[in-house]
């Protein structure tokens, strides 16, 4: 096995007593000393710190400034890159000419030129695919620059003091600071449901910031396994396990993601790989959709478990894409694939959990309201 | 009290075994947030599958550590599985079954013997 990549806050993470784990090539920590019910409660309740260096930060140039950047990178996402305004973000998604999806990503105006920021387990690939589907533009791979999301409801008097102005940034603003801990690249953006920021801070710097924000009594380091169950909770697709490039966006229930620019009849509809699927399956309807499930009681319905229409349906209508236990619903949840017939919220399904169904409800996602500065 | 290498305790008292997990096993699988048990009056072989847990993390099973009979369950477990991140020597206890060979007790680990096994 090859060995696995560090970030720059690995060693701060073993002071902290992390249990590290190995995820998309890189040591990472999957739990602090808490423990992922209570750092998942803490980050819903004050702010929870995470290390999210193993992402890839891309930045996009034109030689005519951020249009020119922003119409190159149409062609490869279903995203209205020409309205973006400066210094604002949004979610997209890179598709295939089947319309499947390559990775999901977020996509910043930063005045003369793009900043993209990607999945780890997908950043190589990203990389490549917009190096060769963008051959007018220059694709720099940022690697001196570590990332950090500080999530939840203190995430803002945490970060104020270090970066002054941020408490008046919006869901999705995004902005260049100057620190004692160099300039900060901050977003007021994250992937729990909560409010709080993602910040890109110079590698060198990155361990004394992290130590600045956890010195606030608010402020907990969080490992990988509650950003999981926060993210589920949110109701927001994890890359590689709900969306891959056997699901498309239509599908998956991100259409809110293309704007109507990009759809048909927009100014500027298509253009995209997979744009006909896509745009086809918006008219025509999907035989699948990804739904929220509730199951009954309280056994978790993890990845894998198979979904039923009746209990005793020889044939499953789909499958449970992830599922954990929810510690602020408290309660289990999942997200899957069902047939189309049978998306209605409240509809009765069954989940097969060792060899025996259990009663499941279709639910509307996200199961904890979110939390955003809009 | 004796010990299994999959981390369960067994405490025999007059004739009634009580078994649940190590503080070991507990801290291992993080917070427990679904525990199904088996019915009193089911009569279970050793190594079979008969309490399912479920972490955050995961599913593990617990096996009969014994042959016999069910005699008790853990109901508050069941409402509150927190019980045995807790205390999982204690009220974090899974069931009580009745050996029909209680000779297979002497094949386990005494409390020293679980120590180093788990160094």
């Amino acid at each position: 096995m090859a060995e696995l990549k560090e970030t720059p806050l690995t060693q701060l993470h073993r002071e902290l007593g992390a249990k590290m784990t190995g995820f998309a090539g890189y040591d990472m920590p999957l739990q602090f000393a808490l423990g992922v019910m209570k750092e998942h409660q803490h980050t819903r309740a004050q702010a929870g710190l995470f290390d999210v260096s193993h992402m890839g930060q891309v930045i996009v140039r034109h030689a005519s400034g951020y249009g020119g950047a922003a119409q190159a990178l149409e062609s490869l996402v279903p995203v209205d890159l020409m309205s973006l305004g400066e210094k604002r973000q949004r979610y997209g998604f890179f598709t295939n000419a089947e319309g499947g999806i390559l990775d999901d990503l977020m996509l910043t105006n930063r005045g003369d030129h793009l900043f993209v920021v990607v999945n780890a387990a997908c950043k190589d690939a990203d990389i490549a695919h917009m190096k060769a589907g963008l051959p007018d533009c220059d694709v720099v791979e940022v690697t001196d620059r570590a990332l950090l999301a500080l999530q939840g409801p203190a995430a803002v008097e945490a970060l104020a003091p270090i970066a002054g102005g941020c408490e008046i940034m919006k869901f999705l603003d995004t902005g260049i600071f100057t620190s004692d801990f160099g300039e900060l690249w901050i977003s007021r953006s994250g992937y729990t449901g909560e409010d709080g920021y993602e910040i890109s801070v110079m590698a060198d710097q990155a361990e004394a910031f992290a130590r600045a924000l956890l010195a606030h009594d608010a402020v907990e380091p969080i490992g990988l396994g509650a950003r999981d169950s926060l993210r589920l909770e949110a109701g927001l697709c994890l890359y590689g396990q709900d969306i891959d490039t056997s699901t498309t966006p239509v599908e998956a229930g991100l259409t809110w993601a293309i704007q109507k620019s990009r759809r048909a009849d927009g100014k500027r509809a298509g253009g995209f790989p997979g744009a006909e699927v896509i745009l086809g399956q918006m008219a025509n309807g999907v035989a699948r959709c990804r739904v929220g499930l509730r199951p009954e009681g309280r056994a978790p319905m993890r990845h894998g478990t198979a979904i039923f229409g009746s209990e005793d349906a020889e044939t499953p209508i789909g499958h449970v894409t992830s599922g954990a236990f929810g510690p602020t619903i408290e309660a289990p949840m999942s997200m899957g694939y069902v047939a189309a017939s049978h998306t209605a919220p409240d509809t009765q399904l069954f989940g097969e959990v060792r060899g025996k169904r259990m009663a499941v409800k279709v639910a509307s996602m996200p199961f904890t309201p979110a939390n955003f500065k809009r | 009290m004796k010990f299994t290498e999959e981390h369960e305790w067994l405490q025999d008292d007059d004739g009634v075994v009580t078994v649940g997990i190590t503080d070991h096993a507990a801290e291992q699988l993080g917070d427990i947030v679904f525990v199904e048990l088996p019915e009193v009056g089911t009569e279970v072989t050793k190594d079979e599958e008969v309490v399912v847990i479920e972490s955050v993390k995961a599913a593990s099973d617990i096996l009969a550590p014994i042959d016999g009979e069910i005699v008790e369950v853990n109901e508050a477990i069941v409402d509150e599985p927190s019980k045995v991140n807790e205390d999982p020597m204690g009220d974090g206890w899974f069931f009580k079954v009745k050996p029909s060979d209680p000779g297979q007790m002497a094949d386990y680990m005494d409390e020293a013997g679980y120590k180093s096994f788990i160094g």
